[in-house]
């Protein structure tokens, strides 16, 4: 979890049997219907669909009750499709809207079938930028941020991303047709202490929230560092947590006068 | 001769020109290049004053801008952005096609 707050996703390679893989590619070039807003999984994906059983994988499974908890809700699904050498990428962006909210974030699976080149275009992302306020497309004008990750990846693979992550389909200058399978999913349960927590004193958790990224400016780098403690702080339930002492010291204000 | 404008976008990692290159984008007029999203994770030069040295004019520098009272630790854009321009023969027809 220490992970996906610093970096804003989760990666799981080659999760997905490649009978499946082989099955989606057959039927994903051919859209899939949305679903209502906020349908259960079970409404949204019945019994036996490939859906749920890309749900129900344990490794799939595991990571989306450690993020959002049991019973979440799908928001959206859509399929993607990049054509071969079809020349034009996607903006940077975060999806839907401006998204503010501190103490609950929504995932997005990503799901690719195919083995993806990096001159497929496979997706682009900007680790650690999902805390910044930004509004859909008006990251667009930033091409390339040093440490960019340029999804190359095999086949089955799944990605959960915050919802705040900056992203965008990369051009795809193969001849290969590429396809990706994404579900939005909304908690349903406050999202406190879903995961594997039995490790959460030990020191690696602290180094990897301090983690930062080469496309930091060195000021507002701290800021990510002071936001992420916040986070932190609401998905443990500890208010006392805090990485070199940022959010003590700045909201230090005592209240004992002088005798 | 037809002279159309190169624009390269730097973000740097704090407000001086000489701060390293964190992000980048480029803009040819000229048409003979088409970059986009997403197509390079090396910067085209590692300092805004590198790029002066390669010859392109430095045209916009974004203001400091103090942050808004109850916003101090709100993350958002990159603040440290810098435009620059080349001229460089060349022209785009209508179809998009390099003409010149």
């Amino acid at each position: 979890m220490a992970h996906f707050v610093a970096h804003g996703s989760l990666r799981l390679d080659a999760v997905v049997p490649a009978e499946m893989n082989a099955e989606a590619i057959g039927f994903l070039g051919r859209g899939v219907p949305g679903v209502p807003y906020g349908s259960a999984v079970a409404d949204a994906y019945p019994e036996g669909s490939f859906a749920r059983r890309l749900l129900d994988i344990p490794a799939v499974a595991g990571a989306l009750r450690s993020l959002v908890g049991p019973h979440p809700r799908v928001d959206h699904h859509a399929v993607h499709v990049r054509d071969p050498r079809e020349g034009s990428a996607q903006p940077l962006h975060g999806d839907a809207i401006i998204d503010v909210r501190t103490d609950a974030f929504d995932v997005q699976l990503m799901y690719y079938p195919q083995d993806v080149t990096l001159d497929m275009g496979g997706t682009l992302s900007v680790p650690g930028s999902h805390l910044r306020r930004t509004n859909e497309t008006d990251t667009g004008r930033y091409q390339n941020l040093l440490g960019q990750s340029r999804l190359v990846c095999p086949a089955g693979t799944v990605v959960f991303l915050h919802h705040g992550l900056w992203h965008g389909g990369r051009r795809n200058d193969s001849d290969a047709v590429r396809y990706m399978f994404k579900i939005r999913f909304n908690p349903a349960v406050r999202q406190r202490r879903l995961w594997d927590t039995s490790d959460l004193e030990d020191p690696r958790v602290a180094e990897e929230l301090m983690t930062t990224f080469p496309w930091y400016e060195p000021a507002t780098g701290r800021l990510e560092i002071y936001n992420r403690v916040l986070l932190w702080r609401s998905l443990t339930g500890d208010e006392s947590f805090d990485l070199e002492h940022w959010v003590t010291r700045v909201s230090n204000r005592p209240q004992e006068e002088v005798a | 001769m037809t002279v159309r404008q190169q624009v390269l976008v730097l973000y740097l990692g704090t407000s001086a020109l000489d701060s390293p290159v964190v992000g980048w984008s480029v803009y040819d007029g000229t048409g003979r290049t088409s970059p986009t999203t997403g197509d390079s994770d090396e910067p085209p030069y590692k300092s805004g004053v590198d790029a002066l040295r390669d010859g392109w004019r430095l045209f916009q520098a974004a203001q400091l801008i103090p942050p808004y009272p109850g916003s101090e630790y709100d993350v958002s854009f990159l603040k440290h952005e810098f435009f620059f321009e080349k001229l460089a023969e060349g022209s785009v027809g209508p179809e998009g096609v390099a003409a010149g």
